[in-house]
């Protein structure tokens, strides 16, 4: 008569991992949720300057991005800086028809609340970004938004 | 007959379709959040030749040439002093004529008059400015503002700006404290 069993011969039985799935799930919907399309692949050089003063930006859908600086590609497009709207290369003469696009493209009465935002190289020149802005002007963008990092407050 | 209970799927993949989804979603997505300065942009003038009055004692000049140096009404100026600089001009210094005039505005919210400068902070830039010395110095300014804001709402509602909660309070301190930056239409000056 042996009360207790011998352990010899059995095998540790396997882990159950059938909610593994559930747990990869929560993380898949987690990064949906919290993370963005990245929609352009963006063709300049984007290193923005810091500064501390920034707000967030609202309403990601209302947001048209105008991206600014050298082309990362210097042996085919220069070292010039250049504006990219979309996927493409731009001049200053399309961003009239641009910001006339991205109005067609939102729902009539989120029209006026169109932020443009400027995501500009920090060696940039201001001359093309003067031009950029007044052509923004001139198609009645007027909000605008200079992307820019936080800036690591220094104690 | 006996029924034949329906045999169980195998989960057992699912775990990694679900893996494939996620990496998916980690490849295709970026995390960062958009920050930056929010500003408005003044409509187009139609008469670029028609001059504004402005008293001359109302404007904070500041220069910006291509060589990323700072002049501030006439004298040369430290990024670091700029913001202490728009704050002492913005301040209500009644009868002072080195200072802007003051007038008084009727702030619905508060069912009084407050008294209100009529500073304006004209930023001006050459086509060569780097375009980071220009977001530091709107940076500076967006300070300098921002900090009056906090200032006075601490003084009126006992709590920073940030903190406030009721629309009314906030609209209150924004028309107490108007950004008053204008930006000169840009000439051509200086080279590229």
């Amino acid at each position: 008569m042996s009360r207790f069993k011998t352990k010899k011969g059995k095998e540790s039985p396997g882990i159950n991992t059938s909610s593994l799935p559930d747990i990869i799930f929560m993380l898949l919907f987690f990064f949906m949720v919290s993370t963005t399309m990245r929609e352009v692949t963006v063709r300049v050089q984007q290193k923005m300057p810091e500064a501390t003063e920034i707000q967030k930006l609202e309403r990601k859908s209302l947001v048209s991005f105008i991206y600014i600086g050298e082309p990362k590609n210097s042996k085919i497009y220069g070292t010039n800086a250049r504006i990219q709207l979309n996927d493409y290369f731009a001049d200053v003469d399309d961003i009239q028809e641009f910001i006339a696009q991205e109005r067609q493209a939102r729902d009539e009465a989120d029209r006026r609340l169109i932020t443009t935002s400027l995501k500009v190289d920090g060696k940039t020149k201001m001359g093309i970004v003067t031009d950029v802005k007044q052509e923004l002007r001139k198609s009645g963008a007027f909000k605008i938004n200079y992307s820019t990092r936080k800036k690591v407050e220094k104690k | 007959m006996a029924r034949k209970a329906a045999p169980e799927i195998n989960a057992g993949s699912m775990a990694d379709i679900a893996f494939l989804l996620l990496i998916f979603f980690l490849v295709t997505t970026t995390m960062d959040v958009d920050t930056g300065i929010t500003r408005k942009l003044p409509p187009p003038v139609e008469n670029p030749d028609e001059d504004v009055d402005v008293n001359q004692r109302n404007v904070l000049k500041i220069l910006l040439n291509s060589r990323n140096d700072l002049m501030v009404d006439g004298k040369r100026m430290d990024i670091a002093l700029l913001k202490d600089k728009v704050k002492d001009f913005m301040a209500i210094h009644p009868d002072n004529p080195d200072y802007p005039e003051v007038t008084t505005r009727y702030i619905d919210e508060l069912g009084k008059e407050v008294p209100a400068s009529k500073g304006i902070v004209s930023l001006k830039n050459d086509r060569g400015t780097s375009y980071d010395m220009y977001i530091q110095v709107q940076n500076e300014l967006a300070r300098a503002f921002n900090e009056m804001k906090d200032e006075k709402s601490v003084e009126l509602f006992g709590m920073k700006y940030k903190a406030l909660l009721d629309k009314n309070k906030i609209k209150a301190i924004n028309k107490i404290v108007p950004v008053r930056v204008s930006e000169a239409e840009p000439e051509d000056i200086g080279g590229n």
